[in-house]
């Protein structure tokens, strides 16, 4: 067992830092006050092929592994949550199902372009009344001829309207289980500029504020049928499939936001002055940055684990790594919580105020409790395969 | 090689458009120092195309006699005819020293040269010296004198080298500009004038100059001010540099910054002290709202009186300042300005 | 076209020197980087290949783990990487470090050689034009652009001085000196990054160089022998005072010029 990278991570490591200190961070304080989407931060990541490392080089892609991605948010995070998560969702949520579940078509005509960078993807399946539950899904998917007509909303979309190329979830039909009828769910390649796909309400949030977060309305909107990613009917596998991977990445989003804050506390300590000595020199503040430090160490083992363990799927894909990912989301999103909330809490009143990064720290962190499973969830996940 | 026939302090006396440069006076400065204790003479190389008219301000700071090569490929500086003109002299009149400017003509010109003629070249140097290589005598190794020592920053400023060339003739250097100091000029002073050409033929290391473009100056040089008013981050605005301005205009300075200041835009670059700017040593330095990084004291510290005005207690730069004062400089040196002129007007009256 | 560009590891002195307890530079805890004038040619010679097509060779002289910033360049888009490496080259000074590239590069094919105008550690600005020098080819340095016209092997210069700048022809074969100001570098890209660490980079010792003397190599082949090297001992601070009021900071700082009669 060997806790060092080897030398391609290191590197890697080192360019996603320099990347993160000199693009997105300039743009961070920015991207929240304003709620914008910091587009030449994306330009710049699809130039130099962040939007495709995972993915490998025949799609178009860096050719490079899951642990190489996670790092890439986590630099990202450290700086802006926004940065961080719009590469989560699109690699995640958008490219990687094409890549696990797609045909050989789909794959060059829309993983290639995505991994390239030139089109960024977003995922949709949560609703107004179905979240984890997909079971409540309402978007309906009707095959007229050759085309899927598809109807509903989607709502709280990262890379909402900023997004070229969606993976869309909706309900194809009824299925009978054990005398039960359930809905049949199957996943969609929808491509922005569809007739009848429009954009509805910008959510205002508390947090990750410049993510391009819409509603998605489909009005008898019609795509082509081969644009149905998988089998019909397999779209529930699809989504816990691609969330399992997703959680990996907000783990690492997580991560990313409590190094971030860990950091810019352990600055601010040193030089920040109090009765004549540096809060430093306090025994609490002490304390608190080594409870700190202890847990972002701990958060960011279980998230390279997670990600070690995706790396072995892609390679055997009989094993599952829904519990590390669940693990790791759980526990570095509660860290990032608890570490950015220590860390406004060190920097006094300075914290509260806009002007100073762990303020926009503590508000992103708290949406990694929520998305794509919230904390409830994963310990659902994790308890449900201890006690099987 | 003999190393005893090498004789002799020379100095490359730079010119550009028909104008001595001032390094090549402050070399002359230098070399009339160094020829001292060798009991040497002092020889200005000048190299261009019409340039003899050059050779008696050379004489007036100092050189006993000025190898002149004078053609017409030597027009424009490039770097194959010079290296050729200079290297020909040095293998011709065989210096024991050879010192050149650390101006981007002479950094340019020396490492060619020095190629050219096999011997070692210390670049940018800030101090130099006759004395004993080694410096303390070591066991069983011969003791050289009168050999040049030659000091020079390295690691941007943060260490500092003593070299020798012990093996090697001429002990060449290049000095940077603004260090040593030109002599008061000996008016009609005369030098011994020898024209050598050794012959000009044009082969794949001549270049072809396109086009010259010089660059606007209207900024005086801060590199010849006597009071420096230096300004950074900490003044906040190109706006409020106007504080600075009124105070440099009471004392007769100048005003010059730091590198943050030119970043944001505020100043020109040829405004700039420090490792990436200029090097300077006024006789008093103002540094205001300098936080005082190490590339900035590296172009300063040698300032005769350095007063620092800082809000920051712990900034860097009152650690080489002489008279630190910890203030806000929008209050304090609005009324520095007045009662330095109260006080020049006391003074005259 | 094929292009070799010379880089050099160096410590990064850019986020500020590290000290030791004892006022020495800590030289283990500082980052070894490209040195940033190289990063600069590199990226020229990458844009030339972007532009013209080439051939980018990067070739450094050091420590073994100087191949480090080989496969920096190799994972920003240079196709190979040549290490020269050897006990008997250490100690060089910049004569003895120019003959041993020299050396190196009579082993390659080159129609442009790009080389950093200086290194932040040494500041010499010599190992380039020494290179040409030994190589018998034109140099032209501080670059600030670079363009190639291949037909007619010529390289034009956009050359940069005190107060002005020149258009410079020269022909190819040439050696290029470049600013830090020429370009902003590309970043490397992961997948590049993945290349670069499988990549096989190239290592020559003494014996590899061609044309190359052993009294001109090493510390013994330098000419420049280190009589004294310190780190520098800062001048010591003079009196800081904390005045009540602008007024006494006005009456202080004009009291001690007038004291130094300096005004």
């Amino acid at each position: 067992m060997d806790f060092t990278l080897d030398k391609q991570h290191e590197m890697a490591r080192q360019l996603f830092k320099d990347f993160a200190v000199n693009e997105a961070k300039p743009l961070a304080q920015e991207t929240d006050e304003e709620e914008k989407f910091p587009r030449p931060t994306v330009d710049k990541m699809a130039k130099y092929g962040f939007l495709g490392i995972p993915i490998p080089k025949e799609y178009g892609g860096q050719g490079c592994d899951v642990l190489t991605y996670i790092m890439a948010v986590e630099e990202l995070s450290k700086v802006c949550g926004t940065t961080g998560v719009i590469l989560s969702a699109h690699t995640s949520l958008c490219a990687d199902p094409i890549l696990t579940f797609g045909t050989e078509e789909q794959k060059q005509k829309y993983l290639v372009p995505l991994a390239k960078g030139e089109k960024l993807g977003a995922f949709g399946l949560t609703e107004p009344g179905a979240g984890t539950d997909a079971q409540g899904q309402q978007t309906k998917a009707v095959l007229e001829g050759d085309e899927w007509v598809l109807n509903g909303s989607k709502c709280f979309i990262t890379n909402g309207k900023e997004a070229d190329i969606y993976v869309i979830f909706a309900v194809t039909g009824k299925i009978e289980k054990r005398g039960k009828f359930m809905k049949e769910i199957s996943a969609f390649i929808v491509e922005k500029g569809t007739p009848g796909f429009t954009f509805g309400v910008k959510e205002a949030k508390m947090g990750i504020r410049g993510s391009s977060t819409y509603e998605l309305i489909f009005t008898d909107c019609r795509i082509p049928k081969e644009n149905l990613l998988g089998a019909q009917g397999k779209g529930f596998n699809i989504a816990m499939h691609t969330l399992d991977g997703g959680r990996i990445g907000i783990a690492a989003q997580a991560l990313g936001l409590a190094e971030g804050a860990l950091e810019t506390t352990i600055n601010y300590v040193k030089e920040r002055k109090q009765f004549g000595r540096s809060i430093a020199q306090f025994q609490n503040t002490q304390f608190q940055l080594a409870d700190m430090a202890t847990k972002v160490q701990a958060a960011q083992y279980l998230v390279y684990r997670a990600a070690a363990k995706k790396d072995e799927y892609v390679k055997n894909p009989k094993i599952s790594y829904s519990v590390e990912a669940a693990m790791a989301k759980l526990y570095a999103a509660e860290v990032a919580m608890e570490v950015t909330t220590k860390a406004v809490q060190l920097h006094g009143g300075y914290g509260y105020i806009r002007e100073y990064d762990v303020e926009r720290m503590m508000r992103d962190a708290k949406i990694t409790e929520i998305y794509e499973g919230t904390s409830e969830v994963q310990r659902m996940v994790i308890s449900a395969n201890i006690l099987k | 090689m003999n190393l005893e026939e090498y004789k002799g302090v020379f100095i490359y006396a730079q010119q550009v458009d028909g104008e001595t440069s001032p390094i090549a006076y402050e070399l002359l400065g230098k070399a009339k120092e160094l020829a001292a204790p060798l009991e040497a003479k002092v020889t200005a190389v000048l190299i261009g195309s019409g340039v003899k008219g050059l050779c008696d301000g050379l004489a007036e700071y100092g050189a006993d006699r000025v190898i002149l090569v004078d053609d017409p490929e030597l027009k424009d500086y490039r770097t194959e005819p010079y290296a050729h003109a200079l290297a020909s002299v040095i293998n011709e009149f065989k210096p024991d020293i050879m010192l050149v400017g650390a101006t981007a003509i002479g950094r340019d010109l020396g490492p060619t040269v020095s190629a050219r003629v096999h011997t070692g070249l210390t670049a940018d140097c800030t101090s130099l010296e006759i004395g004993d290589f080694p410096i303390v005598p070591v066991a069983g190794k011969e003791s050289l004198h009168n050999q040049l020592l030659m000091t020079r920053p390295a690691f941007g400023g943060n260490t500092i080298a003593t070299i020798a060339c012990p093996d090697n003739r001429p002990q060449m250097a290049t000095v940077r500009p603004g260090v040593m100091q030109k002599i008061a000029p000996v008016k009609g002073a005369k030098a011994e004038i020898v024209e050598f050409n050794p012959g000009f033929t044009p082969d794949n290391k001549y270049v072809t100059i396109k086009e010259i473009v010089k660059a606007v100056n209207t900024t005086a040089d801060i590199m010849d001010a006597q009071v420096l008013v230096s300004g950074g981050r900490g003044v906040g605005s190109a706006e409020n540099f106007k504080l600075l301005e009124d105070l440099a205009e009471a004392l007769g300075g100048t005003v010059s910054c730091s590198r943050a200041v030119v970043d944001a835009g505020w100043k020109p670059k040829d405004l700039q002290v420090g490792q990436t700017g200029k090097t300077v040593r006024p006789k008093i330095y103002f540094a205001i709202g300098i936080s005082g990084a190490i590339q900035h004291v590296a172009g300063m510290e040698e300032s005769d009186l350095i007063v620092a005005i800082n809000k920051d207690e712990d900034a860097p730069i009152f650690s080489v300042a002489d008279y630190g004062v910890v203030g806000d400089l929008n209050k304090i040196v609005p009324k520095l300005t007045e009662a330095i002129k109260a006080d020049k007007a006391a003074k005259a009256g | 076209m094929k292009i070799v560009v010379c880089v050099k590891q160096v410590p990064d002195t850019k986020g500020g020197v590290k000290f030791n307890p004892d006022g020495t530079l800590d030289r283990a805890a500082m980052l070894a980087i490209m040195n940033p004038d190289d990063k600069a040619g590199l990226e020229a010679a990458l844009r030339l290949k972007d532009q013209y097509g080439a051939e980018v060779t990067v070739l450094t002289m050091g420590l073994p783990k100087a191949a480090d910033v080989l496969r920096e360049a190799i994972a920003m888009g240079a196709d190979k990487g040549v290490l020269v490496t050897d006990r008997r080259l250490g100690g060089a000074d910049t004569w003895a470090t120019s003959t041993t590239i020299a050396g190196a590069l009579r082993n390659l094919e080159y129609d442009l050689i790009i080389t950093g105008r200086q290194a932040i550690d040494g500041d010499t600005a010599q190992v380039g034009p020494q290179i040409a020098e030994h190589l018998g080819i034109p140099v032209i340095s501080y670059a600030e652009e670079i363009s190639v016209d291949e037909a007619a092997k010529k390289v034009t210069v956009k050359r940069q001085f005190d107060d002005r700048y020149m258009m410079v022809e020269a022909q190819l074969p040439c050696l290029v000196t470049a600013l830090s100001e020429l370009n902003e570098p590309r970043y490397m890209t992961p997948g590049g990054i993945f290349d670069a660490c499988a990549a096989e980079i190239t290592t020559w010792g003494r014996d590899d160089l061609k044309d190359v003397d052993d009294s001109n190599i090493g510390l013994a082949g330098s000419p420049t022998k280190i009589a004294k090297a310190s780190d520098k001992v800062r001048k010591g601070a003079g009196e800081k005072v904390v005045p009540d009021s602008p007024d006494d900071a006005v009456s202080y700082i004009v009291g001690k010029l007038n004291e130094k009669h300096a005004i």
